[in-house]
């Protein structure tokens, strides 16, 4: 990729509705930034003693982990089930699993008291500590993942030796993965764990790692579908049906083998009355199963509307949407009762994940841009907009 | 030597010496509050008409120090919980998973810590009483060997039926604790948790943590062995399209 050839994609680039809201969003995002760091958590949040962890644990690490489940598992797909066809669309995906993590990270950055200390995981070590096997995690998959892309950035800067370096690897690097995202997926239920006298009895369950690990994939197959969506939308390609359809199958399985896992626990802990109670707690479960778990499970069972563009996306859009409530169910509302309090993020707290979000999805934009991540780009350089 | 608290509910007159004199030998700024905050690391509370301390239990299994990421709380031979302040990153996992609800952070500070309850680990360390234990003037906070304190509690359960609840609060919960109370009053109507379970939190996550490293081992065979399986299917599946191809395919796998 040459000078003049970036200057023409860089051309490309006409401001619209998108780019006014970014930048619109951007001026609050760098004000409560500054406050954050100059006042405190206590003066941007609405987290407290009684509620330390609140929208930037519950939303931006535990389901920007979660959504990026996507990048493992269409890399097992590819790589070590060798199913090849589903290869188009895996650029994009281990794209969107790399800049979630890079999202966690930032988040992080605010969410933690002293951020600049972050490393000290690598140096004081405590293996007892389930947030000691999410820092590592952390640390370790973002490099996988970053090397997992590196290939795509090399390729457009023309350097061919650290391409067949990686590609050398990339059996060993996708199983590190794998394994590392199986450990990272799980340890973020695994972390609830130690709250038994405080988290809800609908959400709480030994077998929590195995919960976050199986909804995550069912989440992440969703938001594959989701975001070859939305690209299609803004990138004006057209949606690959004939490999969104065997995914959602997948995100059944996934879903369903979850669900009944969910079911298990809360007869184990003979929970059920609470739901049917229809208090705060049993409806806020409600949402999160019926509309996540239930509903994209029995659409996506019918073949027909398995193959109808728009039911599958609707479905896959419950699935991400049912996850999030779930997360921030177990990091929030499972745990108000316990706390004698409500939680309710600030607005500060909002501006930053949303900011962080649009950070996300600007730079995936450009990254469409500028390198060859649809297979059509591949073939044809000069036909992207 | 494995020292620790007794606190008497019957004996407490809730004259809040205890909290000064924690103010003054930690160096806590601002006055008593009326709950823990990290400037608060103790305070005498009225409950059920009569006065209890709140302040950290010092767990023999800490489920706060099994929570540290990098280490920042440890449980001292001696008995008391202590904080590295130099070490913490700020994640607030020991705030989270505290089943007594004693850390607390210092929301309003940009460079924050934990601040909770150390036990005077330094003056315990030279054989001196904690500061709250010295300072209060009917003895209902006592410093001494736990060992000591426990049959103390007992003592007084025994000797006062109609005045104590037969429970050394602390002797069971989570695992036991360096800090133990009797009390005149139920512990439920005090304030206090009471359907704790007598296994430390801590060993829970340890059951799944300590199967990391098989874990790991297993999977990840399992991972290679599925791909070696499908490499292997491809190339046969490559060598017999081609029907009478060279004898010898390069193979990958």
């Amino acid at each position: 990729m040459n000078t003049s050839s970036l200057l023409l994609q860089a051309r490309r680039f006409r401001p619209g509705f998108w780019t006014a809201v970014f930048a619109a969003l951007m001026v609050p995002f760098l004000g409560v930034t500054v406050l954050r760091f100059t006042r405190g958590l206590g003066a941007v949040t609405h987290l407290s003693d009684t509620f330390p962890w609140g929208l930037w644990i519950g939303f931006d690490l535990l389901c920007g982990v979660g959504l990026a489940a996507g990048a493992f598992t269409l890399t097992a797909i590819v790589h070590l089930f060798n199913i090849k066809r589903f290869e188009p669309i895996l650029r994009p995906t281990v794209l969107t699993g790399f800049l979630g993590y890079a999202f966690v990270i930032l988040a992080l950055m605010y969410d933690l008291g002293q951020p600049w200390r972050i490393w000290h995981a690598i140096i004081y070590w405590n293996p007892h500590s389930v947030m000691f096997e999410v820092a590592w995690c952390v640390m370790l998959y973002t490099t996988v993942l970053a090397l997992e892309f590196a290939p795509v950035v090399f390729e457009w800067l023309g350097w061919q030796t650290p391409v067949r370096i990686i590609h050398g690897l990339y059996t060993p690097l996708v199983i590190l993965g794998v394994v590392l995202s199986t450990l990272h997926q799980s340890s973020l239920g695994t972390l609830y764990l130690i709250v038994p006298s405080k988290l809800h009895p609908l959400w709480y369950s030994p077998l929590l790692p195995l919960h976050f690990f199986t909804s995550a994939i069912g989440a992440g197959i969703g938001m594959v579908i989701l975001e070859s969506y939305l690209s299609g939308r803004a990138f004006h390609r057209h949606l690959e049906m004939d490999l969104l359809e065997p995914l959602a199958r997948g995100m059944v399985v996934a879903l369903g083998i979850y669900g009944l896992m969910r079911l298990e626990g809360i007869h184990r802990n003979g929970a059920f009355s609470s739901i049917f109670a229809f208090g705060y707690e049993g409806r806020m479960f409600l949402v999160e199963f019926v509309l996540g778990v239930i509903l994209p499970v029995l659409l996506m069972a019918i073949p027909r509307l398995r193959q109808s563009k728009d039911w599958l996306v609707f479905s896959a859009f419950l699935a991400v949407l049912g996850f999030v409530v779930n997360r921030l169910n177990v990091s929030i509302t499972g745990l108000e009762r316990a706390a004698g309090a409500h939680y309710i993020p600030s607005l500060g707290e909002v501006v930053i994940s949303l900011g962080l979000v649009a950070i996300g999805m600007a730079v995936f934009a450009l990254c469409v841009r500028f390198f060859s991540i649809f297979p059509e780009e591949a073939r044809a350089p000069g036909a992207g907009r | 030597m494995v020292v620790g608290l007794l606190f008497d509910t019957t004996r407490c007159i809730g004259c809040g010496a205890c909290a000064s004199a924690c103010k003054e030998q930690n160096k806590l700024p601002g006055p008593v509050e009326d709950h823990l905050t990290a400037y608060t690391w103790t305070t005498v509370q009225p409950r059920a008409g009569v006065s209890v301390r709140q302040l950290c239990m010092h767990c023999e299994v800490p489920t706060c120090a099994s929570v540290c990421p990098v280490g920042a709380l440890q449980k001292t031979p001696e008995g008391p919980v202590v904080y590295d302040s130099g070490k913490c990153i700020g994640c607030r996992y020991c705030i989270q998973a505290c089943p007594f609800d004693v850390p607390k952070y210092q929301w309003d500070r940009p460079v924050p810590v934990v601040g909770k309850c150390i036990l005077c680990a330094d003056r315990v360390k030279e054989g001196r009483p904690t500061a709250c234990a010295e300072a209060c003037p009917v003895e209902a906070t006592v410093f001494g060997k736990r060992e000591d304190l426990i049959w103390d509690a007992r003592n007084r359960i025994r000797k006062g039926p109609g005045t104590y609840v037969n429970h050394i609060y602390g002797l069971q919960e989570t695992g036991g604790t360096s800090v133990l109370m009797v009390s005149g009053v139920p512990f439920r109507e005090l304030g206090l948790k009471t359907s704790l379970p007598p296994e430390p939190p801590a060993l829970q996550t340890w059951q799944v943590l300590s199967k990391i490293p098989d874990f790991v081992a297993v999977w990840a065979v399992f991972l290679y062995g599925v791909h070696w399986i499908t490499s292997r299917r491809e190339t046969v599946a490559r060598v017999e399209q081609a029907g009478k191809g060279p004898k010898h395919p390069g193979d990958r796998a």
